[in-house]
């Protein structure tokens, strides 16, 4: 499998490392969105058949972690971001 | 009089060890310091002219680029390895420090690796036995991480004919024996 790193170009899945669900980004504030967000983001996940966002850490190459959105059924590779960039955009500040 | 202390390379070795096999010739450097340099954030414009005043290139994404007194090589985003002559910058972290002040986080990197020269007529066949970089595909100038034997190094490609690995000095002798052994098999 190549994935097609943002800033690297296409790239060998073998360099790099799969964490999971791109969801993992949106953890919730602890003390103060509740006990049970914080639960669904620790311990629900969807299993799509079809789209899914992951990431991904380029453990041999740069070192960036990267929000790859994947098709799980034909494995095609749809969209491929710098993850800084997705949480950027969704207004986080660090 | 006591008999000063030498410092061993990578290899174990008083001197630095140079090995040729066949058309292959590999050089182990010992006379490179080296300091990695991370943009803080919101620093760039700052650490960019910085650079530029203390002849310090900072070379595009898979890049590397030499100047005097330093060169550097692209490591990951807002981050570069800096290399300098260690006879004249073996204290390179504290050097790069005041020219930097609060812009930049720079982290001595000296005794971490292992540098390998190697140089032949035509480098491609070595290379593409041990790393998935497309070597004869990639620019002169191209620096990339890449894995050798299951050993995360550096890949700097001069021309066809020469490339600097950068390996971790605690596998020196397991990436020089990787080397070795393959361009034996090439004979």
């Amino acid at each position: 499998m190549i994935i097609h790193h943002p800033i690297l170009g296409p790239r060998d899945a073998q360099e790099f490392v799969y964490l999971g669900d791109a969801s993992l980004i949106n953890r919730p504030d602890g003390l103060t969105a509740g006990v049970e967000a914080f639960y669904d983001y620790l311990y629900n996940r969807g299993n799509p058949a079809g789209e899914h966002r992951e990431l991904w850490y380029h453990e041999q190459g740069d070192r960036s972690w990267l929000v790859v959105t994947r098709n799980t059924v034909t494995h095609e590779i749809i969209k491929v971001e710098l993850a800084r960039d997705v949480a950027k955009a969704a207004g986080r500040t660090k | 009089m006591a008999e000063p202390l030498h410092a061993l390379t990578a290899l174990g070795q008083t001197i630095p060890y140079t090995k040729e096999i066949g058309p292959y010739r590999i050089i182990e450097r010992f006379d490179v310091a080296l300091a990695s340099l991370a943009t803080r954030k919101g620093r760039d414009g700052e650490v960019r002219a910085a650079a530029a005043k203390a002849g310090l290139p900072l070379p595009d994404p898979a890049r590397a680029a030499s100047g005097n007194p330093y060169s550097a090589f692209w490591v990951a985003p807002d981050m570069w390895m800096v290399e300098a002559d260690f006879a004249t910058h073996e204290d390179i972290a504290a050097l790069l420090k005041p020219l930097f002040g609060e812009a930049a986080s720079i982290t001595e990197q000296t005794d971490a690796w292992v540098r390998f020269d190697i140089t032949a007529g035509n480098l491609a066949p070595l290379l593409e036995r041990l790393s998935n970089v497309d070597f004869p595909a990639v620019p002169d100038g191209y620096a990339s991480r890449t894995v050798i034997e299951h050993i995360g190094c550096y890949l700097i490609r001069r021309d066809i004919g020469s490339v600097v690995l950068y390996g971790p000095r605690s596998s020196a002798k397991s990436l020089f024996h990787a080397l070795e052994v393959t361009a034996r098999s090439l004979l």
